[in-house]
């Protein structure tokens, strides 16, 4: 199948809601944890080796069609903060709405059925990844992107840094993200009970403070 | 000389402790329990410095019906060893039907020059209860931090309930004293309450202070996660968790 498929898919413009989420972003501005671009780059690489490392396997593990119900049990018990659970199944929804538009077919049928309120966005965007022809690698490097790209856009909105900086910021993460989608999809050809659990504390704890804000500009 | 040790405990529903074996540094003693009807050990003095290279285990079988506490005299202290290997440290816990476990150790202090791979496997029975804490403080005193790999998995009725894998230090991957990660924070640490009563009741999630949160997980359990400046601050959150949600 085509490589280019693999580029509909990680654009920011493929309608699958992540615009509206900052990936922890949001709350870390607040708190003064992302000032600069160096601060940036600081959260997204701690980011990446962390939920963006588990987010990439579960998606490879989904790519390489693993059971659906294992991996959606596996991505909750990696997510203990329930608002990043119900964000994720939101996002999972949206992509899946997005994906059966774009690429129809018995697979994506079968998850959206099995999982009416919505699977974690990793498995579905997984899932989808396969049904675009494309393999676990593909699907890790969606993951390990959005992984850094949600909060780098958030931040040019959120800080008015400058978006050459932040762009700047993506391309000097570039071989992390190959790491990480590298070490996700050799975990996730292993099996679930191979998965990656790596997490972040803070993530979770301002997560939940973040969705207690009676105004935010973002969702998550 | 680096070593290999492995503790067992077995707990019994009539307040027996039909296994009780120390081995190398690891000691499990019966200690006076406070709460009447259970059983407690405590893992003494020994517990504390595993050394580059060596490999610990304590494994613990809480049989059906029993409830055990096991807590530990003193910190755990990861140290360099004299081999550049890193040390590993595995805790296997096994809680039966109605059985309740209250696992609570000293903290574990990463000291610097250190490398220690922590794996903490649970199994509960879906009628067990259970009260884990972990508290990790990265380096002593105004040191700079040891390298501390830490991966929980809790299964319940053999699904998954929770899974986490914490990484600091310099040997853990980049981005871990960022502001996703730790930003700054010598002290962090877990109390996970795990009962079935949550299936009914749900804890609420809400924020403990500025830097901790209290989490239902999808399973029925409730998950505190904090971290602190220091040890004694994270020791502050987590007793106040453990009085409000364990009354222990």
């Amino acid at each position: 199948m085509t490589r280019s498929a693999l580029l509909v898919l990680a654009d920011g413009r493929f309608p699958a809601g992540g615009h509206a989420h900052s990936g922890g972003a949001e709350a870390a501005v607040k708190a003064g944890r992302i000032r600069d671009a160096a601060g940036l780059e600081a959260f997204c690489l701690g980011r990446l080796h962390t939920t963006g490392l588990t987010a990439a396997g579960l998606a490879a593990a989904a790519a390489l069609g693993h059971d659906p119900y294992e991996l959606d049990a596996a991505a909750d018990a990696r997510t203990p903060s329930p608002a990043l659970r119900a964000a994720s199944r939101r996002l999972g929804r949206q992509l899946m709405r997005a994906a059966r538009a774009t690429w129809p077919g018995p697979g994506l049928d079968a998850l959206a059925a099995a999982f009416p309120r919505g699977a974690h966005q990793p498995v579905v965007l997984g899932a989808t990844a396969r049904a675009a022809g494309r393999g676990p690698e593909d699907a890790a490097h969606c993951a390990a992107y959005e992984t850094a790209g949600g909060p780098a856009t958030a931040t040019v909105r959120l800080l008015g840094l400058d978006p050459y900086q932040a762009t700047a910021v993506l391309a000097r993460l570039a071989p992390v993200m190959d790491e990480v989608a590298a070490r996700a999809t050799a975990a996730a050809r292993e099996g679930v009970d191979a998965l990656p659990a790596a997490s972040a504390p803070l993530l979770d704890i301002t997560a939940e403070q973040h969705a207690a804000w009676p105004v935010r500009l973002f969702a998550s | 000389m680096s070593l290999r040790a492995t503790a067992r405990i077995a707990a019994a529903a009539d307040g027996s402790l039909p296994v009780l074996e120390s081995d190398g540094p690891l000691a499990p003693r019966r200690t006076r329990a406070a709460a009447p009807g259970w059983t407690r050990v405590t893992v003494v003095g020994a517990m504390s410095a595993p050394l580059g290279g060596d490999r610990l285990a304590i494994e613990t079988e809480v049989r059906d019906g029993a409830r055990l506490r096991v807590d530990s005299a003193a910190a755990t202290l990861a140290l360099p060893g004299r081999v550049p290997h890193p040390a590993a440290y595995e805790l296997r816990l096994r809680v039966g039907a109605y059985a309740a476990l209250h696992w609570l150790p000293e903290q574990l202090v990463s000291a610097h020059g250190s490398d220690l791979r922590v794996r903490t496997d649970v199994d509960l029975d879906a009628t067990a209860r259970l009260v884990l804490r972990e508290e990790q403080v990265l380096g002593r005193h105004g040191e700079p931090p040891g390298t501390l790999f830490s991966r929980l998995t809790v299964r319940r009725a053999g699904r998954p309930l929770l899974d986490q894998e914490l990484a600091y230090g310099p040997g853990a991957p980049g981005g871990w004293d960022g502001g996703a990660v730790l930003a700054g924070h010598r002290a962090t640490g877990q109390l996970l309450v795990v009962d079935p009563a949550f299936e009914e009741e749900p804890v609420a999630a809400r924020p403990l202070g500025e830097h901790g949160a209290l989490t239902p997980l999808a399973g029925p359990a409730a998950l505190v996660t904090a971290v602190a400046p220091d040890a004694l601050a994270l020791s502050r959150i987590l007793d106040a968790a453990l009085t409000e949600l364990a009354d222990v």
